[in-house]
C-alpha cells in the first residue's frame, strides 16, 4: 500500500464535494454560506474551476440554479446552510419536482454527534425535503460521501429528472477519506427508469394515428426534458403526419409558435381552437404531459369521443387522471423516434383536410382578441410589444405566476425549447427574478427577461442585489396593474367580486428601488411610450427594473371556467361583467 | 353535480373502493420505511395493514407487505407511486395475482374464570390457536391466519374476558415455485 498522504484520492469532505461538482462538468452554483457549511466554502475558496454566485435569500438560490438547468438542460446546483438555510430551499425544490427539473442541492447539517439534540440551527433536513425531493440522503461516513454525490447527480438527471438534496453533517465535511470518481455502481440497483418504448405498444399506436379522422398531438415539458432529439423528431412526425399540434404551459418551444401546425397552448386560458381541437378530436397523442387539472377541466368531460395514446417517462403518469387506451413507457425522444420509423415504413399520411377546415373555423373567433387603446396600456398589448422587440434576438423568457403569465404565454411566441422558464405545477410567485439570475449566468451573452406582476416580483426582489453584484443585466418587465390580477379575476368571477386582499397599496417606486439597487429603473405610462421604452430596455447592459403601468381591471381570458369542459370556454367577446358572471353562477347556484 | 366556487375543479367520484395486499421490496437502509409512509400520508391512500422485517440481510433487504383500500385507479397509481421510489425494488399486488397466501399472527390476552376459562381453551382448540402464557385467572393464545380468522377469534374471546390483543399485520407469499 502507498502512503496514504500522497494518495490524491485521499481528502476532506469538503474537497470531495467540489470535486464531485468538477466531475460532474459543474461550472455554476449558487449558494449561501452559513456555519455547517463553511468547509466547503473554504474549498471553494482555494480553487477557480466551479464559480459561486452569492444570492441574497436561499429560496433565489433554489430558483436560479432552476432557471439555469431549464435554460441548459443541465442540472442546477444549490449550496445551503442547515437550519433556515435548508427549509429556505424547500418552495424551490418542491417547484423542482413539480416541473422535473434536474436540481442537486447540498446541504450542510450540524455535526454528526449533534444530530436529534436541537442543536443550534438544526433541522431534520432529510425528514423535511422528503416529500419535496425525487431522493434526498444523509450522509454519516466521509467515506460514503464521493458514492452519494454521483448518485444525486445521477437521479437528478435520469429518468424523470427531479431535484435531489444530499445532506452533509460538519463533521463529515472535515473528516478525510477517500474519493473515488463517478462510476457505474454507485447507483442503487432497484433504480432503473425505462428508456425504450413497447413495440407493441408502439404498433398499436402508429395504427391509430394512421386511421385518424380527427387527431391532435398534445405535448409538454417531457419532450423538452428529454432533450433537443425529442424536439427535432416532436417536428417531424408533425411534418410527416400533418396533425394539428398543441401544448402544455410546459411544453411551449418544442413546437415553434410560427409553425403551421400550431394552434396555441391548450387549457385554462389556452386557445378556443386548441381545446376545441381537444374536446372533438378522435385520436389524441400526449407526449411528455401529464393531464393536469388546468388542462383537462372537468375530466368526465375530457376528449369524450377520443382514443388516446399517452407518452411518458414515470409510469405513475399514466392513468393517473384520465383513463388512457394505449399507454407507452419510455423516454419521448426515444419512443417518438420509434414511432416516425414504423410509421415511415407503414403508413400513409393520413386525410385530415376537413378537420383543418373545422379548426380555421374554431380559429377564426379569435380567441386571444383584446380592444387596444390609446390612453391605456394593455398588459396583451405590453407583451405583444415586448415579442415584436426581441423578435429574432438570442432571448431567454422567465416569468412570475399570475395573469401576467398567462398572457406571456398566449402572447409571446416561443421559437425553440429551454427559452421559456416558468413555474407551472406549484405556481411560485418569485420564481422568475431569481431564475433570470440563474438563466443569465448561464447565457451572459443573451438577453434574459423576466415578465413578472407587481405582487409576485416583490417576493424575491432582493435578488436584484446579485443581479447586480455579477453583473448579470437580466430585465425584469413588469406588468403593474397594482392588484394580485389573479386573485381578483377569481373574487370578480367567483366571490362576489368581493376584492379580499388583492390590492397592494403602497407600492414601491420601482424607479427608485431599481436605483437603490444600482440597477437602471424605467417607467411607462402610455401607449405611445412603450416601444421607445422597451428599445431602451433592451439596449441597456445593466439590470433593469421595467415598471410597465398597464389597465388595473384587465382579466385573463379565454377561460373555462371551473367544472366546465374544454367546449365550455368563456371567450373575450362573451367575457363582459353580465356573462362572466352567469357563466359562473351556473356552478355556484348547485351548491 | 355539487360545484362550490372554486379554482379547482371538484368532483365526486363513486368507483366502489377493493382492498389488495401488496408486497414491496426495498433497500433497507435508513428512513426507508418513512419514504414508504409517507408517500401514503402525503397522497391521502389508506393502509389497512404494514408488515416490515429486513428479509435478506446480506443484501440489505427488507419486504414491505401493506394491505390499502382504493379505487382501482387509486389502487393502480400507489403501485406505480411506490415502484418508481429509488430504493424500491419491486411492488407485486399480490391481490391480482390471485395466487398468494396471506397470514397473520395475533396473540390475544383473555382474563377470566371458571366456564369463561374452560370455553376460551376449547375455542382456541378449535382454532388451533397456542397457549404462550397462562396465570391462574389468564391466557395468551397465539393464532396465525388470514385476517378474517384472526378478527373471528377476537370476536369469540371479547365476551370471555378479552384484554388486549397484539397483532402482527399481514404477510403474505405467492404460491408455487417462482419468487416475487
Amino acid at each position: 500500500m502507498s502512503d496514504k498522504s500522497h494518495d490524491p484520492n485521499q481528502m476532506t469532505g469538503a474537497a470531495m464535494i467540489v470535486r464531485a461538482l468538477i466531475d460532474h462538468g459543474v461550472t455554476d452554483i449558487f449558494g449561501y454560506p452559513g456555519g455547517a457549511v463553511l468547509p466547503i466554502y473554504d474549498e471553494i475558496f482555494q480553487q477557480s474551476e466551479v464559480q459561486h454566485i452569492l444570492v441574497r435569500h436561499e429560496q433565489g438560490a433554489g430558483h436560479a440554479a432552476e432557471g439555469y438547468a431549464r435554460s441548459t438542460g443541465k442540472p442546477g446546483v444549490a449550496l445551503v446552510t442547515s437550519g433556515p438555510g435548508a427549509t429556505n430551499m424547500v418552495t424551490p425544490l418542491t417547484d423542482a419536482l413539480m416541473d422535473s427539473i434536474p436540481l442537486v442541492c447540498i446541504s450542510g447539517q450540524v455535526p454528526t454527534h449533534l444530530i436529534g439534540n436541537d442543536a443550534f440551527q438544526e433541522c431534520d433536513t432529510v425528514g423535511i425535503t422528503r416529500p419535496c425531493t425525487k431522493h434526498n440522503w444523509l450522509v454519516r461516513d466521509v467515506n460514503d460521501l464521493a458514492k452519494v454525490l454521483h448518485e444525486a447527480f445521477y437521479v437528478a438527471t435520469s429518468g424523470r429528472p427531479g431535484p435531489v438534496l444530499v445532506d452533509v453533517p460538519k463533521d463529515v465535511q472535515f473528516a478525510t477519506g477517500t474519493y473515488h470518481p463517478p462510476r457505474k455502481s454507485d447507483v442503487h440497483r432497484s433504480y432503473a427508469p425505462r428508456v425504450k418504448g413497447d413495440a407493441t405498444q408502439i404498433r398499436k399506436a402508429v395504427s391509430l394515428l394512421a386511421n385518424a379522422k380527427r387527431p391532435v398531438i398534445y405535448s409538454g415539458g417531457g419532450v423538452i426534458n428529454s432533450g433537443p432529439e425529442a424536439t427535432k423528431l416532436l417536428r417531424e412526425l408533425v411534418e410527416v403526419t400533418g396533425f394539428p399540434i398543441t401544448s402544455t404551459l410546459m411544453g411551449l418551444g418544442a413546437y415553434p409558435a410560427s409553425g403551421k401546425n400550431w394552434l396555441g397552448m391548450l387549457g385554462m386560458h389556452g386557445t378556443y381552437e386548441a381545446n376545441m381541437t381537444m374536446h372533438d378530436c378522435d385520436v389524441m397523442l400526449c407526449v411528455g404531459a401529464r393531464f393536469d387539472d388546468r388542462i383537462t377541466g372537468r375530466v368526465d368531460a375530457f376528449s369524450p369521443g377520443s382514443k388516446k395514446i399517452h407518452i411518458d417517462i414515470d409510469p405513475s403518469s399514466i392513468n393517473k387522471n384520465i383513463r388512457v387506451d394505449v399507454p407507452i413507457i419510455g423516454d419521448c425522444g426515444n419512443i417518438l423516434g420509434d414511432i416516425l420509423q414504423v410509421f415511415k415504413a407503414e403508413a400513409k399520411k393520413p386525410d385530415v383536410k376537413s378537420w383543418w377546415q373545422q379548426i380555421a373555423q374554431w380559429r377564426a373567433r379569435n380567441s386571444l382578441y383584446y380592444k387596444k387603446s390609446d390612453d391605456v396600456i394593455l398588459p396583451q398589448h405590453a407583451i405583444q410589444s415586448l415579442f415584436e422587440a426581441t423578435r429574432g434576438k438570442d432571448t431567454y423568457i422567465t416569468t412570475e405566476v399570475g395573469q401576467h403569465q398567462m398572457w406571456a404565454a398566449q402572447f409571446y411566441g416561443f421559437e425553440e425549447p429551454h427559452r421559456w422558464m416558468t413555474s407551472g405545477g406549484l405556481g411560485t410567485m418569485g420564481y422568475g427574478l431569481p431564475a433570470a439570475v440563474g438563466v443569465q449566468v448561464a447565457h451572459p451573452d443573451s438577453l434574459v427577461i423576466d415578465i413578472a406582476g407587481d405582487a409576485s416580483v416583490q417576493m424575491t426582489m432582493q435578488e436584484m442585489s446579485t443581479a447586480v453584484q455579477y453583473e448579470l443585466p437580466i430585465k425584469i418587465f413588469i406588468l403593474n396593474n397594482q392588484y394580485m390580477g389573479m386573485v381578483r379575476q377569481w373574487q370578480q368571477l367567483l366571490h362576489g367580486n368581493r376584492l379580499s386582499h388583492s390590492y397592494s397599496e403602497a407600492l414601491p417606486d420601482f424607479v427608485k428601488l431599481a436605483e437603490a439597487y444600482g440597477a437602471v429603473g424605467l417607467q411607462v405610462y402610455k401607449p405611445a411610450d412603450l416601444e421607445g421604452a422597451i428599445k431602451e430596455m433592451i439596449s441597456v447592459k445593466r439590470p433593469v427594473l421595467f415598471d410597465c403601468r398597464v389597465a388595473a381591471l384587465e382579466n385573463c381570458f379565454p377561460m373555462i371556467p371551473s367544472g366546465k369542459a374544454h367546449n365550455e370556454m368563456l371567450l373575450p367577446e362573451q367575457a363582459n361583467d353580465e356573462a362572466t358572471a352567469k357563466a359562473f353562477a351556473a356552478g355556484k347556484a348547485l351548491v | 353535480m355539487n360545484q362550490p366556487a372554486s379554482a379547482y375543479f371538484i368532483e365526486d367520484r363513486h368507483d366502489p373502493n377493493e382492498t389488495h395486499t401488496l408486497a414491496v421490496l426495498v433497500q433497507n437502509e435508513p428512513g426507508v420505511l418513512a419514504r414508504v409512509i409517507g408517500l401514503f400520508s402525503g397522497r391521502g391512500y389508506n393502509i389497512e395493514s404494514l408488515t416490515v422485517s429486513e428479509t435478506e440481510a446480506q443484501k440489505h433487504l427488507s419486504r414491505i407487505t401493506i394491505v390499502t383500500t382504493g379505487t382501482p385507479m387509486v389502487i393502480e397509481q400507489i403501485k406505480h407511486q411506490l415502484d418508481r421510489m429509488i430504493p424500491v425494488y419491486r411492488v407485486v399486488d399480490m391481490t391480482q395475482t390471485k395466487r398468494s397466501i396471506e397470514r397473520e399472527l395475533a396473540m390475544v390476552k383473555v382474563r377470566g374464570q371458571g366456564e369463561h376459562r374452560v370455553e376460551a381453551l376449547r375455542l382456541a382448540d378449535a382454532f388451533r390457536a397456542r397457549v404462550i402464557d397462562a396465570t391462574t385467572e389468564s391466557f395468551v393464545f397465539e393464532i396465525t391466519g388470514n385476517t378474517d380468522k384472526i378478527n373471528q377469534y377476537i370476536d369469540l374471546m371479547r365476551p370471555l374476558g378479552l384484554v388486549e390483543v397484539s397483532r402482527t399485520g399481514v404477510a403474505a407469499i405467492g404460491r408455487g415455485p417462482e419468487g416475487m
